[in-house]
């Protein structure tokens, strides 16, 4: 893990080299650091920490969604990277509302982020520009709604039996 | 767009995005294809490729997993896996219940490696509570992974090897896998999803005649793995099913995002328990065994290899076990010990308070990744200060390394298809959650 000031270190040279207003903000927590990027800068952010001499985070671990829900801007998507030689984490995140939650694919870069941003897309909604084949993973295609959303009340969805299944007609169109 | 609803954003159509590829639409790919793959050379180009449907409910697919594959004659031309059949939604059911009840819910997702699971979520919660784990507990978690990690590969090996026809091995593996699943039922009473790791420590002392139990396991286990290899290993049949079979190098698995064995065998020595110890994996005194080409027989002998591995960490764990509580003193995170009920009344009211709202975390978020039978087992957990976790998700590597199939079997005969299934060792309660 980079330690407090390093971490600082890193979000002033993002600065620099990517752009001044990348960087939204940094926290270090529990020994974790964070850094929090624009939605804009996001993939040039990746891509600067990836190959820059002394960083050289060049292994995507995961990517999470989260919903801040009541905190604005309120959908988030977190992506742990990792620097295997120094064994060192750092969390790039990026936080959007809901009425404008796009972000660009880190696909190009990263391979492995094909199916994790498909199940962030499922779950949150957030929407991957550039992603090669962005539909729904693991809920069925033709699922309303985004269920990890804080604001997405669980229970009340029937659950169609032969013996139910007038009720609710034609729902296998 | 983000409002949901079946429209995607691409503007295609779902089903045309889902169907395979056809001559048409591969075209000039598929010449560089046959041209740079082994499989199918000296045979006239297939006219028309085939579609077929693979799954879900296949056994050699271990689970309900489904894949479309595009074939060329005998020859995989594509793959592309369709999962979600046993999403259960833990991940939403965690956000609904408090910390220590989601311990149980969270050991169902990877149903071969529970201890695992329990293991990376304990760990988050800890890190956001600052709450330091009992040396003693931190030995008896590493006994029981070790073991999971064990029973773990025994599983693969007995599936893995049934679908390469020999049946026999099948019932060698369950037969140690059984033995450790009474040993599981000695701690905790029960042989799957066990509950027994517990938010800083573990729920229970192991009962009297536990060590004896592990070390006469862990002194036959060797042996038993031996026998496995030589039955293995001077098998034709086998041999020519694996070696130099659907090879991936060690760059393009990383850009994939895989992890564990598939990785190490691949020849990257990558394993957290040494790379970032944790639960005092820096007191044993173990090797991370590598492959060299990453084919199919180097992947199988990495985990072959980690079954001796295991053994000499827990036999370590065991000779070193330390004395002193299971689980941490702290009553704001767990339990107070059930005589202290009868006599205190303070210990009344941390146990009502614990039972009735749980543990109150303070915010925050982490992310706590171990080292998995399959690779970088990864927890993040986020809390908004109350009872109840606001987002636990879990990195599971069968999931990420799902991805790499494609890469592995693209050029290779359908038979090196199931092989290679069966070496990544998928399970899909972990893919789908």
């Amino acid at each position: 893990m980079p330690d407090a000031p390093g971490l600082e270190l890193i979000a002033e040279a993002v600065r620099e080299s990517v752009s001044a207003e990348a960087v939204v903000g940094t926290s270090f927590h529990r020994e974790q650091a964070c850094l929090e990027v624009t939605p804009r800068h996001l993939l040039a952010t990746i891509v600067w920490l990836k190959d820059a001499p002394g960083h050289e985070y060049n292994f995507l671990a995961s990517v999470h969604g989260v919903d801040y829900l009541p905190d604005e801007p309120r959908l988030g998507v977190h992506y742990e990277l990792l620097n295997m030689r120094r064994a060192e984490r750092l969390r790039v995140k990026v936080r959007m509302t809901v009425d404008s939650c796009e972000v660009d694919s880190v696909v190009p870069v990263y391979p492995t982020a094909d199916f994790q941003e498909r199940e962030v897309y499922d779950f949150f909604g957030v929407v991957f520009n550039g992603h090669p084949d962005l539909r729904r993973i693991l809920l069925p295609e033709d699922y309303e709604g985004h269920p990890q959303r804080r604001d997405f009340a669980i229970g009340g969805e029937p659950v169609i039996f032969t013996h139910n299944e007038p009720e609710s007609p034609g729902w296998y169109k | 767009m983000s409002g949901g609803g079946p429209l995607d954003p691409l503007g295609v159509s779902y089903r045309e995005r889902e169907a395979s590829l056809t001559l048409s639409t591969i075209g000039e790919q598929l010449q560089d294809h046959r041209a740079t793959t082994q499989a199918g050379t000296g045979l006239a180009p297939e006219t028309e490729l085939l579609t077929l449907n693979i799954g879900p409910h296949h056994p050699a697919t271990h689970g309900v997993l489904r894949l479309l594959t595009t074939l060329e004659g005998e020859v995989v031309r594509d793959i592309k896996p369709l999962i979600g059949y046993v999403h259960t939604g833990i991940e939403k059911t965690c956000e609904d219940k408090s910390y220590w009840k989601v311990i149980p819910v969270i050991e169902r997702m990877d149903y071969l490696a529970y201890y695992f699971n329990a293991m990376a979520y304990c760990m988050a919660v800890e890190r956001l509570l600052d709450e330091e784990v009992p040396a003693r507990a931190q030995y008896l978690r590493v006994i029981h992974l070790e073991l999971n990690r064990i029973h773990s590969h025994l599983v693969w090996l007995g599936t893995s090897a049934l679908d390469l026809g020999a049946i026999s091995m099948f019932w060698y593996c369950f037969r140690e896998r059984d033995r450790i699943l009474d040993i599981f039922e000695m701690t905790s009473g029960q042989r799957m999803h066990t509950r027994y790791f517990q938010i800083g420590g573990v729920v229970e002392d192991v009962p009297v005649g536990f060590a004896e139990k592990v070390r006469a396991f862990t002194q036959e286990m060797p042996t038993r793995a031996d026998q496995y290899a030589d039955l293995l290993d001077r098998n034709e049949i086998f041999l020519q099913r694996m070696k130099n079979v659907c090879v991936l190098d060690e760059e393009r698995l990383l850009a994939l995002g895989v992890t564990g064995p598939l990785l190490r065998a691949a020849g990257n020595p990558w394993d957290l328990r040494k790379a970032t110890p944790y639960s005092s994996y820096d007191h044993f005194e173990f090797k991370i065994p590598v492959g060299t080409i990453g084919d199919n027989y180097d992947r199988y002998r990495v985990r072959l290899a980690e079954i001796y591995e295991s053994c000499k960490i827990i036999e370590q764990a065991l000779d070193g076990l330390p004395e002193g509580p299971h689980i941490t003193t702290n009553r704001k995170v767990a339990l107070p010990p059930r005589h202290e009920l009868a006599t205190s009344m303070e210990a009344l009211i941390h146990h009502f308070k614990f039972v009735t709202e749980g543990i109150r975390v303070p915010e925050g978020e982490v992310y706590a990744p171990i080292e998995s039978p399959r690779g970088e087992l990864g927890c993040f957990v986020r809390s908004d200060g109350s009872s109840k976790p606001a987002r636990v998700h879990m990195r599971e590597p069968s999931f990420i390394n799902l991805q790499a199939t494609a890469d592995m079997v693209k050029g290779s005969y359908i038979a090196d298809l199931i092989a290679t299934l069966a070496m990544m060792d998928p399970v899909l309660g972990g893919i789908d959650r």
